[in-house]
């Protein structure tokens, strides 16, 4: 079994360098419990890089591109320990037919876990390569090295090129070795600000995004919805639709769709289909089955007890969810905007009983995600109206569709009671998560064990819920850094004084002072015009410190002018790159914070358009300063979500600097125009 | 119908009614214009009419007869990027991509009326289109470049 793939793997790639890799469990690792119940990680056989004749590398990962700018990290990895210019390197992504399979991009996983597994392998190749030509010179391994895409002999300018000793290299058993991987302090393409590698691209218009894909014969799509996700269809008359030109009506079960030589023929075709739904009422839970809170507390601490809510949002990429399928002899070809394209595959193979390896889902760099691209949901539409029309179809979700039938972020309430003694710590700590989500719950600061509960509990929602950029954290960032405000209100004490207080934790303390240092927090004093507030937290290995100031009208209209960042998550690997994450969190994380609700009434959205839900713009963003810390001796963590966590409650606590209120509930401007 | 793309007159066969944006990218090949919201609301779709930004996906195509339609393939000199384009990769001022042939254009159409804008100016113009990833302060660090690397460019006395 285990040769046999390998030869699979061979052949698909023609020959040249293999690599074999052991993945580790920690791959495995997840936030949100979608654990592939039969799924084997290729272990046996993953082809993670190829050289070919002429010394160009292929690396393969299952891992996806949606603009966190991994295809250009990854490559900087391979390079780096190849000891190769990065151009020299070409990442396939997200494809399951020449990836090796991997859960998802999400949690954060990718710098972590999989840039060592990548790096693993190169390097492991780099020195087969110098074992290669040490076995051919005779030279001692020693007094070689592998530069540039050759092996050389001590300073001599002539080598051997990488692509004649890969092509002399049995690569069959050479088995990744993680003991000769570059330690950060040495290396040489990583931690520099390699550009996004298809930024040209971009800017020309030249990348073909899974909605720009044309094929022969295309056809594209349309489906019928019903009046909300879950509604039965009663009737759907689509004798009219099926009587015009170039239009293909397919029905299968509650599925209605057609298929049209155009976009417009498609529309038409579409609004000609009577359709009878039967409704069914949304099952929720109130939240006030939500127990009671609180423990038992030391008898002379100052009790804090407030409750805190956040709303659902949307996660809004650019792109739509998107997909363009092909059948041919019976098998599925689909092209998807998805941050698990072997997830999708596991659901078209369940939706149309097939084998998934009669299934390819590729993966084009994506229009964005942000945790809301995990289900496969119109690639399956996709293919089931390629597979009724009998030709290839796209099928692009509107605006509306992407709010109403994919997922939200979940809404929550958050119960806080606590207590503080005469020293201002914090001595005890009763935090209860209702329905939001337990990412980011445990509070970083120093608290007895003893003395502290942290709970979620869960909840039925009308609306379907999932992943979202930082999941939970930012509820359970939003609900802490603002009790710790209160607290530090209520005993009189400065919020940052009250913090350092409370930490041990010396990298969450390091971005705090690099934070507040620079935004020269001991200087700014609070008017009833002008606020300042701060925040920090740690989630998936990073740690983050906010600091905004805000300027805020007579008639309570706020505006973020400033915000300071500071940001660690180990050694850094594209410091440009890190920055533009870390400001884009925030960005995003501003909208949530300020303005940003899906409203919705029996789990219909209310707002499901761009003209009614409101999502940052460039006059919303404030000067926004990211300080980097860079720790070398620290395995690099992810960054494309904790950055989002601080910005929150920093402005609810620069809110309250400024007026006095406390506004305890996300999105923070409805809820201080109620106040 | 005719239209003039990039400077090409082509023929198209297609109901007068029907967005600009979809002729575009389903029945001319031009891609770069994207569909983002369907009611002129993200600025993903932004092609210039007679060098002015107009949102495609509500722009019905007989209105853009016989006017000089530039979409972001019909920018660039040949191999030669235009300077908002070039600015665009020197800040890397993007993230997914998505949103940036609709803001390359639409800083295009800023530059041409407003050669030095100010910084509320660029966000104020720029107000109407959507980045989703948040880079917004990059993408106005690269229209400033682009604004000074025309204006150097003009001075110059080649193109006096």
């Amino acid at each position: 079994m285990l040769e046999l793939r390998r030869r699979d793997f061979l052949k698909t790639l023609g020959g040249g360098l293999l690599v074999m890799m052991t993945a580790e469990s920690d791959v495995l690792a997840q936030e949100s419990g979608r654990r592939s119940a039969n799924e084997e990680l290729p272990t046996n056989v993953a082809a993670w890089l190829h050289i070919a004749p002429d010394g160009k590398i292929t690396a393969f990962t299952g891992k996806v591109e949606v603009g966190q700018n991994i295809r250009t990290s990854l490559t900087q990895a391979v390079a780096d320990e190849l000891h190769v210019a990065p151009n020299m390197v070409t990442l396939v992504m997200g494809d399951t037919a020449r990836t090796p399979w991997d859960m998802g991009t999400f949690g954060s996983r990718t710098t972590p876990t999989m840039a060592p597994e990548m790096r693993k392998m190169a390097a492991t190749a780099r020195e087969a390569l110098i074992a290669q030509a040490a076995k051919e010179t005779g030279k001692p391994k020693d007094h070689l090295r592998a530069w540039n895409g050759g092996v050389f002999y001590a300073q001599s300018k002539i080598g051997t090129p990488y692509g004649d000793l890969a092509s002399r290299i049995d690569w069959v058993g050479v088995i990744g070795n993680a003991d000769v991987v570059t330690a950060p302090a040495h290396w040489q393409v990583a931690g520099t600000d390699l550009p996004k590698i298809n930024a040209s691209e971009m800017v020309t218009g030249k990348h073909k995004f899974v909605s720009d894909l044309k094929l022969p014969g295309i056809l594209y799509g349309r489906v019928l919805r019903g009046p909300v996700p879950g509604a039965k269809l009663f009737s759907a008359d689509t004798s009219a639709a099926a009587k015009m030109a170039g239009v293909v009506v397919v029905r299968d079960g509650d599925f209605v769709g057609v298929a049209a030589i155009d976009e417009r023929a498609a529309e038409k075709a579409l609004a000609s289909i009577e359709a009878k739904w039967e409704e069914k009422a949304a099952e929720v839970t109130s939240p006030s089955a939500f127990g009671a809170v609180g423990s038992g507390r030391p008898k002379d601490a100052t009790p804090v007890r407030s409750s805190y809510q956040v709303a659902y949002i949307a996660h809004v990429p650019l792109e739509p969810r998107a997909a363009v399928a092909e059948w041919q002899d019976g098998k599925l070809t689909v092209s998807t905007g998805t941050q698990r394209p072997f997830g999708v595959r596991s659901e078209l193979a369940a939706a149309f009983a097939l084998p998934e390896t009669d299934i390819h889902v590729l993966m084009p760099d994506t229009g964005s995600g942000y945790g809301g691209k995990h289900s496969g949901e119109c690639a399956i539409e996709a293919a089931r109206l390629a597979k009724g029309a009998g030709k290839p179809v796209k099928l692009i979700w509107t605006r509306e569709e992407e709010f109403q039938w994919a997922y939200v972020r979940p809404q929550g309430n958050i119960h806080v009671m606590s207590a503080v003694d005469a020293n201002g710590k914090v001595v005890s700590w009763n935090f209860v998560n209702w329905a939001s989500g337990p990412a980011g719950l445990k509070s970083p600061y120093d608290i007895d064990e003893a003395q502290r509960t942290e709970k979620f509990l869960e909840a039925k929602s009308p609306l379907r819920e999932g992943s979202y950029r930082g999941l939970a954290s930012t509820a359970n960032h939003f609900a802490r850094e603002s009790h710790m405000d209160e607290i530090a209100a209520q005993i009189g004490m400065d919020p940052l004084a009250f913090r350092m207080n409370n930490l041990k934790n010396e990298r969450l303390k390091a971005v705090l002072s690099a934070a507040t240092d620079k935004f020269e927090w001991s200087k700014q004093k609070a008017t009833a015009s002008r606020g300042f507030g701060l925040a920090c937290g740690f989630d998936k290995g990073g740690n983050i410190a906010c600091c905004v100031e805000i300027a805020v009208s007579p008639s309570r209209q706020v505006k973020v002018e400033r915000v300071v960042a500071a940001w660690d998550c180990g050694a850094i690997v594209n410091p440009n790159h890190l920055r533009n994450q870390v400001e884009g969190a925030i960005v995003m994380g501003l909208g949530g914070a300020l303005f940003e609700e899906v409203e919705q009434a029996n789990g219909k959205i209310q707002n499901p358009r761009l003209s009614q839900y409101r999502v940052p713009r460039f006059t919303d963003v404030p000067k926004i300063d990211v300080i980097l810390i860079d720790r070398k001796d620290v395995p690099s963590a992810g960054a494309g979500e904790t950055p989002i966590v601080g910005i929150a409650p920093a402005i609810a606590n620069a809110i309250f600097s400024a007026t006095g209120l406390r506004i305890r509930s996300m999105p923070l401007l409805p809820a201080l125009a109620r106040a | 119908m005719d239209l003039t793309i990039n400077g090409q007159r082509r023929s198209i066969h297609s109901d007068p009614e029907r967005p600009l944006l979809w002729v575009l990218r389903n029945e001319l090949d031009l891609t770069g214009a994207k569909y983002g919201c369907g009611e002129g609301q993200c600025g993903a779709c932004t092609v210039l009419v007679d060098g002015v930004a107009h949102r495609s996906c509500i722009t019905p195509v007989y209105t853009v007869a016989g006017r000089e339609i530039t979409t972001i393939e019909g920018l660039a000199d040949g191999e030669r990027l235009h300077p908002v384009q070039q600015a665009f990769l020197d800040c890397d001022a993007m993230q997914c991509g998505y949103c940036t042939c609709g803001m390359v254009l639409s800083a295009v159409a800023l530059l041409r009326k407003s050669p030095t804008p100010s910084e509320t100016e660029i966000k104020q113009k720029l107000d109407g289109n959507l980045c989703r990833c948040g880079t917004y302060n990059r993408i106005v660090a690269a229209v400033h470049k682009a604004a000074g690397v025309i204006q150097a460019s003009n001075k110059e006395p080649h193109h006096a």
